[in-house]
């Protein structure tokens, strides 16, 4: 059986990888993909603890990524949604110009 | 009581309401005013005559009758006023209303052609009203209240031709040297009052003369150790120099000749300057009470001016001058008179004089008349052929002023001055100081007369002179209107209205003389002198005087009768003789000059450094104490300024520009916020490893 | 009559006036109107004269009710003799003042109402017998003299006014602060303390005042206990600081020739005719019967004061150049003569026959001398309002000359007004001045005798005066000077008729108030 440690250190990867494309990446369907990859790799940390634990038989695990997923399903709608609504009001999807948020 | 009594205010009242009168009239009544005033006058000399009358027969205090009144009170006390008729009131009102009368009847010839003719007639109205009040008052107060109007009209007659500066400036003078008197005279009459409680001379008893109340200001000493009484009389004593003209205030009485010659005749002879000998002589009994030293100080202040302004006389050319220094000397005489003699022997002197000086002063102003203005004696000469009447006349009164024997009034009211002299106990310097002022007198005036009638006419006729066209421009009409443009030809005799009064007033300067004589001295008894028979000693000094009269006039001859002089530049063979001593005569002693070296200077001075003071002083204390309530007010907008407001003011910079600085945190790019978030969520899970570490 | 509030009806009568004048417009109404309020009050001034009983002493026609009892405060009117007198004095003045400005066109009816204000101040000052109600009207007649000068004088009117102000300003609060203490010092069990002038004047009168600091009032500086007469002494300095001021007394005067010359002549006239008397009059009502003890005690510095006072201000009259400073420097001499006799009676008089005599005597003279100057200043400063007229303005010692030959009248006239000034007897001034050295000099020689020399001086630049101005050859500038006018010489006939009675006859007023004054010199301790 595959250790607990390979999960976590795949996860981890996975959150790197997310991290750094909602850091990096100018294109907010870019950023909103790298936010996805990282919310994945936090399911999968579900998934990897639940079936290590002491009580594998509770479907806990399952039940908090079932949750999460579908959040993030409404989630990446809503944020779909609001970059589509930005783009035709600014008709552009870089966020670097998306400020009038700011102070 | 007699009607006179009651009714004496009449006498100094009806030439005031005169004058009040013709104040209000307007102005061209000029003879109505005239009649008025010498209508006024002449009532007022009938009742001094009925007054006169009043006394004759009573002797020494029997003769005195007083009438008092309350004037106002203050506290439980009424100020009094009064009047008292006693032989030396009457004797005085009798002259000055006679002599006074004559003057005004002058007047009206010699100011006829003046504008302000009225205006004349007023103040010399109120004039005789203000001394003749000096001469009837029973109080201190009441005197000295006619005492200063006497003083103001003098001002305002020596003033009279006001658009003269010399004048404007010598009407001043006169009143402010006059009022430095005054003012001794007024604290002397406030001493006197607390001292005894009235100002009332007689009360039955009870007056500041009388005897209950000289024993007490003689028994009280002052803190220098001098009675009381000496200080009071010292006091009185300075109005009375400043008035009468004794050195040290004499300044303003030669200067006083600006004003028209019948102000002089008035003022200077008859009445104002006899004032103040009439005042020592009121209060004679405060003066000799005591150690008499107040009296000591009168007879040396009197011998001292009657030399030190002979001398002077001896020198000056003005015709009026002359006149005046005159005055002051035979001033000093009456006063030497009374210091050393008592007030018969002082007040003989001042009736005759005035008499004779009246009439010399009014032949003065004759002359100046007749020489179209002209007042420089150089500039006369040979005038007794064209001025036969005022020359005749004039020589008596230079003649009675000079004391020529026998005939004439001012021999015996000097000689009795001399001889009270020579028996004077304290000292015989006045004696001889006032022999020598005898000579030089009878020197003065014989050389005046020679300058003035004999010799040939130096006038310079046919022009008008500088002091004509100054005078009448001054009175107010042109040259050309004024009646002496035309005759340009000789002088003439004045109008009968002049002369006339001059004849009354010789026959008076003759005849006075024998009302007072050793061999029948009834004046000295009338004014309750103690006289002693005939004493043949009076002889020999008699003899003395004369002689010197006549040495005088001698000397007077062979100076000037001898060679007369032949032109008015020609310089005065005194002066020939010896320079030096001549300019200082004729300066004066250089008094005005020392005066206004050292007094008036002082007094500018002083006033400058209240004015600097107060400016620089006082005021600059209020500056400095302002300019430091500002500076303080300034410290304090400087603390509001630069450290409450300038640090308030940077504290809300620092936090806007830290906002600022935070602000870039929140740049509304969310991938910032991220960033930051990583890092952070970096650094914690480092920390945690870190801080998990096993130990 | 006795329940008839005439002293209020008096008061009041020119505050009406003012407030009415205030809203009008029309010049000429504001002219006759302020006229006709200023001679109502003079009638009933002289009706008060009239019904005056001069033999019966004490306080007539008073008016007493309560006001905020727990200050002490009470609205207490009614007048003695001395109070009589300056109300008759202000009445008098008030309507030459409003005739001396009878042409002013800018603004009439507010100046006429600040005149009419002025006045309504000066009679309550006059007739206020609590302290906190006469210190109202005292600050009252204060703001509109300040207007007066602000807004209607000469060139420097800004700095003038308002050295006037803070100057009184000042006074007035060490006076303010004075009575504080007296307030305080007076308590009294239930009694929160006194402000009624009888009631002070009462306790004064057996030192009282000390008294009550030594048992309400303790002191504390830097550790040391102020003494019970120090704290006195300090109180009294207050209440003489804030009359001084007033008076004025060397060297508290330095507002006066400013103020004088700047203000508008009708205004100086009010200045100088009555207001220079709120400072005596203080003196006389409330420093000296509240403090005698006080005063007796520094009675030699004031001394001093008071005869510098008279010397350097006749002095610094001589040395002006300006007519108005010198009336103003004048006005300062003249009442330095009341301070003197002021300060001389504040003495027992040992080793005098008859000190209640002499005191009496000073008395009469400063009261006598109150009025007098008041006449005589006032009329002076109206002849130089006329002049001003006439010259457009100039009134230097040097810009005329010669007056007299164009003008006879009005020199005749400002001659007799001079001469008044002067002291001259058979004017009015004569006599306030015999008087008050008659007291004076018995009860302090020396500074009676070197204070003549203030007469002296005075009688100097006076006739500098007749001398530059009216003697001397006419100025070709003036040749055209017009005299006065038929209907000015009746106006000033007036005044110029009154100093003539009081001269000649001056038991007309000393009749009247003499009764006052025996009660005065009576309540003196000493």
């Amino acid at each position: 059986m595959t250790p607990l440690a390979a999960y976590l250190i795949l996860s981890a990867f996975l959150f790197a990888i997310g991290l750094a494309g909602a850091l990096t990446r100018r294109n907010a369907i870019i950023v909103l993909i790298g936010i996805e990859l990282m919310l994945n790799a936090a399911n999968l940390n579900f998934i990897a603890f639940w079936r290590f634990s002491e009580h594998p038989e509770a479907l806990t695990g399952i039940m908090f990524v079932i949750f999460s997923i579908v959040v993030a399903a409404a989630e990446a709608a809503v944020g779909l949604a609001l970059i589509i609504a930005i783009y035709r009001h600014y008709k552009t999807t870089n966020v670097d110009e998306m400020n009038s948020l700011k102070g | 009581m007699p009607w006179i009594i009651k009714y004496l205010w009449l006498i100094p009242a009806l030439p005031m309401l005169a004058a009040g009168l013709s104040a209000l009239m307007p102005r061209r009544c000029r003879v109505p005013s005239a009649s008025l005033a010498i209508g006024s006058m002449v009532i007022s000399f009938l009742l001094s005559l009925c007054a006169f009358s009043q006394t004759l027969g009573h002797h020494g205090e029997e003769a005195r009758q007083v009438f008092n009144f309350n004037w106002f009170q203050f506290g439980d006390q009424w100020v009094q006023l009064g009047w008292v008729l006693d032989p030396l009131t009457a004797v005085m009102l009798v002259m000055v209303t006679f002599v006074g009368t004559l003057i005004f009847i002058y007047s009206t010839g010699y100011m006829s052609h003046d504008e302000n003719f009225m205006r004349f007639f007023t103040f010399l109205s109120l004039f005789a009203g203000a001394m003749l009040g000096v001469v009837i008052a029973n109080s201190l107060l009441l005197l000295f209240i006619c005492w200063e109007l006497v003083g103001l009209t003098s001002y305002l007659l020596i003033g009279f031709w006001y658009h003269k500066p010399a004048a404007a400036a010598a009407a001043k003078k006169a009143f402010i040297t006059t009022r430095i008197g005054d003012v001794a005279l007024l604290l002397g009459m406030v001493w006197l009052y607390s001292q005894s409680g009235t100002l009332l001379f007689y009360n039955n008893g009870g007056g500041c003369l009388e005897q209950s109340s000289l024993s007490a200001l003689v028994a009280h000493t002052t803190s220098i150790g001098m009675a009381v009484s000496t200080g009071i009389g010292l006091l009185i004593f300075a109005g009375a120099v400043g008035k009468s003209g004794q050195v040290p205030l004499h300044v303003w009485l030669p200067d006083a000749m600006e004003g028209p010659t019948p102000v002089s005749a008035l003022i200077h002879a008859a009445t104002m300057v006899a004032a103040g000998v009439f005042l020592v002589a009121r209060v004679y009994p405060l003066m000799s009470a005591g150690d008499g030293h107040s009296l000591q100080v009168v007879t040396w202040i009197g011998a001292i001016t009657a030399i030190f302004a002979a001398s002077i006389a001896v020198a000056q050319d003005d015709i009026k001058r002359i006149l005046a220094y005159s005055t002051v000397s035979q001033l000093g005489y009456m006063m030497m008179g009374l210091g050393v003699g008592g007030v018969a022997v002082g007040m003989f002197h001042l009736i005759t004089h005035a008499f004779f000086k009246a009439l010399l002063f009014m032949g003065a102003g004759s002359v100046i008349h007749g020489c179209h203005e002209e007042q420089d004696i150089c500039r006369m000469g040979g005038l007794r052929k064209f001025m036969p009447i005022t020359f005749l006349t004039y020589a008596v009164g230079m003649l009675a002023l000079c004391g020529f024997p026998l005939l004439f009034s001012g021999f015996w009211s000097k000689d009795e001055i001399l001889h009270a002299a020579h028996g004077w106990p304290v000292s015989h310097i006045p004696f001889y100081l006032g022999a020598a002022g005898a000579l030089l007198t009878a020197f003065y005036m014989t050389r005046q007369v020679f300058y003035v009638f004999f010799g040939d006419c130096r006038l310079h006729l046919g022009r008008t002179t500088a002091s004509e066209r100054r005078t009448v421009e001054h009175a107010g009409v042109s040259v050309k209107e004024h009646p002496h443009a035309e005759l340009s030809g000789d002088p003439h005799e004045s109008p009968s209205s002049m002369t006339i009064p001059l004849v009354i007033l010789a026959a008076c300067s003759i005849l006075l003389g024998f009302l007072g004589t050793p061999a029948w001295p009834w004046f000295q008894k009338f004014l309750g002198a103690e006289v002693e028979g005939f004493n043949p000693a009076v002889i020999s000094l008699m003899v003395a005087s004369s002689l010197i009269v006549f040495l005088g006039m001698g000397l007077g001859w062979w100076f000037y009768g001898r060679k007369p002089l032949q032109q008015s530049e020609q310089p005065d063979p005194l002066q020939e003789l010896r320079p030096d001593i001549f300019a200082l005569l004729r300066h004066k002693y250089y008094v005005d000059e020392i005066y206004g070296h050292t007094v008036i200077a002082f007094n500018a001075w002083f006033a400058r450094a209240c004015d600097w003071l107060d400016f620089w002083i006082w005021n600059g204390a209020v500056q400095l104490v302002s300019y430091v309530v500002i500076g303080l007010s300034w410290v304090n907008r400087c603390c509001d300024d630069f450290v409450v407001n300038l640090g308030f003011d940077e504290g809300c910079k620092g936090v806007a520009s830290g906002g600022k600085i935070l602000s870039r945190l929140q740049n509304g790019r969310v991938q910032n916020y991220l960033r930051v978030i990583g890092i952070a969520l970096a650094a914690l899970a480092l920390l945690l490893i870190w801080g998990c570490r096993p130990s | 009559m006795s329940h008839f509030p005439l002293i209020t009806v008096l008061t009041f009568v020119p505050l009406i006036g003012a407030i009415i004048l205030a809203g009008s417009d029309n010049k000429a109404v504001a002219r006759w109107l302020a006229m006709g309020m200023s001679l109502l009050s003079l009638a009933l001034a002289l009706g008060m004269w009239k019904c005056f009983d001069a033999s019966a002493g004490g306080f007539q026609f008073e008016e007493r009710h309560a006001w905020i009892p727990a200050l002490g405060a009470e609205y207490r009117v009614a007048v003695d003799g001395l109070g009589l007198l300056m109300v008759l004095l202000t009445a008098v003045i008030t309507p030459m003042a409003i005739l001396a400005s009878w042409r002013n066109e800018d603004r009439p009816h507010l100046y006429f109402s600040l005149v009419l204000f002025l006045q309504s101040g000066l009679f309550g000052t006059f007739t206020a017998l609590n302290f906190l109600h006469w210190f109202l009207f005292w600050e009252l007649s204060l703001v509109p003299a300040f207007f007066l000068v602000r807004l209607w004088g000469g060139p420097q009117r800004a700095a003038a006014a308002t050295q006037f102000f803070v100057y009184t300003m000042v006074g007035s609060i060490a006076l303010l602060l004075a009575f504080l203490g007296v307030f305080l010092a007076t308590k009294d069990g239930a009694n929160p303390g006194i402000f009624d002038f009888t009631a002070l004047a009462d306790l004064g009168r057996v030192d009282g005042i000390r008294a009550g600091v030594a048992m309400n009032l303790g002191f504390h500086l830097f550790g040391h206990a102020f003494t019970a007469s120090a704290m006195t002494e300090l109180i009294f300095l207050g209440a003489l600081l804030g009359f001084a001021v007033k008076v004025p007394l060397m060297p508290f005067h330095t507002w006066l020739p400013s103020t004088y010359t700047e203000a508008p002549s009708g205004t100086t006239m009010l200045l100088t005719g009555v207001m220079s008397k709120m400072g005596v009059y203080g003196f006389l009502r409330i420093l000296l019967p509240i403090f005698p003890y006080q005063m007796q005690a520094l009675r030699t510095p004031l001394l001093v004061l008071a005869v510098v006072t008279i010397i350097f201000s006749a002095s610094a009259a001589f040395a002006q150049r300006d007519l108005k400073r010198i009336f103003a420097y004048s006005s300062i001499n003249h009442l330095g003569y009341c301070l003197l006799a002021i300060f001389a009676v504040a003495t027992s008089g040992s080793g005098l026959a008859a000190p209640a005599t002499e005191k009496a005597a000073a008395m009469s003279g400063i009261l006598l001398q109150m009025f007098n100057h008041g006449l005589t200043a006032a009329t002076l400063f109206w002849f130089v309002a006329l002049l001003e007229q006439r010259s457009g303005g100039l009134r230097g010692l040097h810009d005329f000359g010669g007056l007299r030959k164009v003008a006879p009248v009005f020199c005749g006239m400002m001659g007799i007004a001079l001469f008044s000034s002067l002291g001259l007897p058979g004017l009015n001034g004569f006599v306030g001045e015999f008087l008050i050295f008659k007291g004076v000099f018995p009860l302090a020689t020396w500074p009676a005798s070197l204070s003549v020399i203030g007469l002296l001086v005075t009688a100097i630049f006076i006739l500098t005066i007749l001398q530059r101005v009216f003697n001397g050859p006419l100025n070709s500038k003036w040749a055209a000077f017009p005299d006065l006018t038929l209907g000015e010489r009746a106006m000033l006939a007036v005044p110029i008729a009154l100093m003539f009675v009081l001269g000649i006859y001056p038991q007309l007023v000393l009749g009247g108030i003499n009764h006052t004054i025996t009660e005065m010199v009576k309540q003196l301790p000493f």
